[in-house]
């Protein structure tokens, strides 16, 4: 393969999930804070919450859509660009993103309809039902797009077949029911309401700085300092640490992101920053918290945290395993009914994948040296200076939004969160922050898989469609031009409805001070 | 449960249907996109149009979406060859589709008519590009595509994106957008008030019924004797493991025809999609709406299911390399997952469907300039 080939794959991938990234969580928690405003105005019917509920649903509506049209770019790119991936766990793979569509994607994009265009033609508690539809599909979409991105991270239940040369599912009740994928559900989808929550902080601290939209905005912020505090607690607490223990490459991401080169002394202690030094693989000018990161990751006192080091041995062990398994299948090619080579296939093939990553290094993993193994291990540690880094900003902003939305929940409670003028410019300042933890969480679920498609299965080299530069260049620019364009468009008309506020007509209970009519009005 | 030759069966047949309602439903959001500059002339005219597909367009869309992830979870291997294969057809189609929600939504969020007609314009394309892309992409279908796999099935290509137009596609590519194109019309004709914009929808409609009739004639002539088609030479396999290295294929001129001799009933295929444009054309002169969009949506199934079931047992056959040939029997999912996505929806289709057919009720009526140009809720 071309490597250009693969890191212009590699990139356009990286930007374009990142992009549809920005859209996806503030849909997912605007959609469950509509909902719990529309039911407060569909409980006390007052005009307020009405009037509240469509604002925000303009918001809501501005952004939805720039999260479909690039989920659209997300759904296609497996195909397009990542075609042998497409081929070698489709059997898989493909399944939860047709039950996403069937389940989730036909249920939000069916009702966003009504939800716009229903609030004269339902009645209240229809109209309710439609909102929740829609946050109720936004979730559900999550859930079956982190089923299968769990999959890529702990690939459980499936098995290759030598015959067509793919994986293909044993056990889809594994598949559903991943562990890693659960976990990341719950923090991805928390991590979008704390998004939402804090926009709309942000935007109603805006209000209340300016003395406008008061009504609306106070009643906004008291909804999303609650809301946001107990997803922020989530987010946090029941984060993504809970899939550590489960695979060798889990093993190895939680290993760089502590810049761990070797296994220490039971209880780890955590590095809580350093110098991350890969050329001489240690970390440099480390502080260590004693005992915590043997908490976090084994929830016991006694048992180690691996080390980079001892994983790459591991590593190795399997490459060697895996050379026999690759041996087995090229001559189960030429002869399917090879009963030897069967039996040397199925005592080998779980370390098929690892034989494969020296396909970057030789045509046929059966010429590998001993040396070019050894050495080829070590392609399984991940970008260590960026794992370490990424997970600190992201955990530092994690924690932040607790402390951010709790001291929002204290004001909100006593009535204080109108006048507390430096609070209210904090969570202004605070808007862009959950984006750059969210996408920072992306970076390290994806670039800590690597060298890895698939976890042990596929290397990410060997995914790729056979394509040329200048295709892949094509589409790179290509994207790039419309989604800049896109980008700047959506956050002016963010800018334009929110500096309009939340009254469609003249309706504003609280006009801003015109001038004076020249001419008295006569009754 | 059944085996593994019903279910091949079942999840081609399924694949045709998906085909099919993506171009019945966001069919007519296409086409009445295409329709948008020529149609309407003001902008409450416009904005009449945009909102006949603006609460529906979004569910409609996910044919499209729901399309890919089923090719992808029950035909991976054609989702992996066609979609790398016709690569920058692809980025055409997606371009162009990712400016349909935006263009929806943002047109009306500003009263500058510059913006608004740059939007139009935004529109148009995304309703015409993928119109044509998919009608040149199922002609290089018939073609056959130049891919071949190697011996760990992995798929390489000759040809770019300037290879998959020739006289024979481009003939497809018009009857894609002839035929949605007729569809969007009677859809507006359907769902607008009778005025300007219904007369013009009524003269687009007639041109496209004719133009869908002939050019679906010309292109079955061609089929039949423009010596193109695929035939198998080996024993199909309809049991065996997917592995298309295990099909033998030749290039058999006219064999495209072949299965209406062997099965007569597939003829209902072609002869609906004749009678359903023509019963389209005859609603739209008489001013039958109800007919003319039912008709409309005879004959695009009809269009599609011909080219299905033309090809069968193939799906994609490919031009350079017989051995490489994806079959019904040769490029599906395992077993398992055909049954466990056949479970799935047998479930969720028929719920999908009622909630649909209630959105559509509750959005039932005409539209009227008075409803666009006072309600805040419409785009």
């Amino acid at each position: 393969m071309d490597p250009a080939v693969i890191d212009l794959s590699r990139l356009q991938f990286a930007l374009t999930a990142l992009y549809h990234f920005l859209f996806v969580p503030l849909t997912l928690g605007l959609a469950m804070l509509l909902v719990i405003m529309e039911s407060v105005y569909v409980m006390t019917g007052r005009e307020v919450w009405r009037t509240t509920t469509r604002f925000w649903g303009r918001i809501f509506g501005i952004n939805f859509v720039l999260g479909v049209a690039t989920g659209l770019t997300m759904e296609f790119q497996f195909g397009t660009n990542w075609s042998y991936f497409s081929h070698y766990v489709g059997d898989i793979f493909g399944a939860p993103l047709a039950i996403e569509g069937l389940m989730a994607f036909f249920l939000e994009a069916t009702f966003v309809g009504l939800m716009f265009f229903g609030w004269d033609r339902l009645t209240r508690l229809g109209h309710l039902i439609v909102t929740f539809m829609v946050a109720l599909g936004t979730n559900l979409s999550a859930l079956w797009i982190l089923v299968a991105n769990g999959w890529m991270q702990n690939p459980a239940g499936a098995d290759f077949n030598p015959a067509t040369m793919r994986m293909e599912v044993t056990d889809f009740g594994a598949v559903l029911f991943n562990p890693i994928a659960q976990a990341k559900f719950v923090h991805t989808v928390s991590a979008g309401y704390v998004c939402a929550s804090v926009v709309v902080l942000g935007v109603s601290a805006y209000y209340l700085l300016r003395g406008r939209f008061t009504e609306v905005a106070k009643r906004s912020m008291t909804v999303a300092a609650a809301f946001g505090l107990a997803s922020s607690l989530s987010v946090v607490v029941l984060g993504d640490e809970s899939g550590y223990a489960l695979t060798d490459n889990q093993k190895m991401k939680l290993a760089a992101i502590e810049a761990a080169w070797h296994t220490a002394p039971a209880p780890a202690g955590l590095t809580l920053i350093g110098i991350p030094d890969t050329a001489n693989r240690t970390t440099n000018y480390q502080v260590e918290v004693p005992w915590v990161l043997g908490l976090i990751a084994t929830r016991s006192l006694d048992k180690e945290v691996t080390g980079m080091s001892e994983l790459v041995l591991k590593a190795q062990e399997r490459i060697t395993s895996g050379v026999i398994a690759y041996d087995a299948v090229e001559r189960l090619k030429t002869n399917p009914d090879d009963s030897a080579a069967r039996g040397q296939f199925e005592l080998h093939k779980r370390d098929l994948g690892y034989a494969l990553l020296l396909k970057r290094h030789v045509a046929d993993p059966r010429q590998a040296s001993p040396q070019l193994i050894s050495t080829t291990a070590w392609d399984v540690v991940p970008n260590v200076p960026l794992m370490f880094w990424s997970f600190r900003i992201m955990a530092a902003i994690g924690f932040f939004m607790i402390g951010l939305f709790g001291l929002a929940f204290t004001l909100c409670s006593l009535r204080l969160h109108t006048q507390t003028r430096w609070f209210l410019k904090l969570a202004v300042f605070a808007i862009p922050l959950p984006w750059i933890a969210i996408e920072l969480g992306w970076i390290l679920a994806e670039m800590g898989r690597q060298p890895w498609a698939i976890d042990g299965v596929l290397p990410t080299f060997l995914a790729t469609s056979s394509l040329s530069r200048g295709a892949l260049w094509t589409t790179i620019v290509g994207f790039t031009l419309l989604y800049g364009t896109m980008a700047v468009i959506e956050v002016r008309l963010i800018l334009a409805s929110i500096r309009k506020g939340p009254y469609e007509h003249d309706e504003d209970p609280q006009p801003a001070p015109g001038p004076i009519p020249a001419e008295p009005i006569v009754a | 449960m059944f085996d593994y030759e019903i279910l091949r069966l079942i999840w081609w047949g399924l694949l045709g249907i998906l085909l099919i309602g993506f171009a019945l439903t966001d069919g007519f959001d296409l086409g009445t996109a295409a329709l948008l500059p020529f149609v309407a002339r003001s902008d409450v005219e416009r904005r009449m149009v945009i909102n006949t597909i603006g609460p529906v367009w979004e569910g409609n869309q996910v044919w499209f979406i729901l399309g890919g992830g089923a090719i992808f979870a029950a035909w991976p291997f054609v989702y992996a060859v066609s979609f790398s294969g016709f690569y920058l057809a692809m980025f055409l189609v997606l371009a162009a589709l990712i400016l349909r929600p935006v263009g929806f939504k943002y047109r009306s969020k500003r009263p500058d008519p510059a913006w608004r007609s740059r939007w139009d314009w935004a529109l148009f394309v995304g309703g015409l590009v993928p119109a044509l892309v998919f009608g040149v992409a199922v002609g290089n279908v018939l073609l056959g595509a130049p891919f071949r796999l190697d011996s760990d099935l992995r798929a390489f290509y000759d040809g770019g994106l300037l290879g998959l137009f020739s006289p024979f596609t481009l003939l497809c590519g018009l009857l894609s957008v002839a035929m949605l194109v007729l569809h969007g019309a009677t859809w507006l004709t359907f769902k607008i008030e009778h005025g300007p914009v219904h007369d013009r929808a009524r003269g687009y409609g007639c041109i496209a019924a004719i133009a869908s009739v002939a050019l679906f004639a010309l292109g079955w002539a061609y089929v039949a004797f423009g010596n193109i088609g695929y035939q198998m030479t080996s024993l199909p396999d309809p049991i065996g493991a997917s592995n298309p290295l295990r099909t033998v294929t030749a290039p058999a001129a006219g064999a495209w025809l072949a299965n209406y001799g062997r099965y007569p009933w597939m003829m209902v295929a072609p002869i609906l999609g004749f009678a359903g444009t023509v019963l389209a054309f005859v609603g739209i002169t008489r001013g039958w709406e109800k007919t003319s969009f039912g008709g409309s949506a005879l004959g695009a199934a009809g269009i599609i299911a011909t080219v299905g079931l033309s090809m069968f047992p193939y799906i994609l056959p490919s031009s350079i390399d017989a051995h490489s040939s994806l079959t019904v029997w040769n490029a599906s999912s395992s077993h398992k997952t055909l049954g466990i996505m056949l479970v799935v929806t047998v479930v969720f289709l028929p719920i999908v469907l009622a909630y649909t057919a209630w959105a559509y009720k509750i959005m039932w009526g005409r539209l009227t300039t008075d409803v666009v140009s006072t309600h805040p809720d419409y785009y």
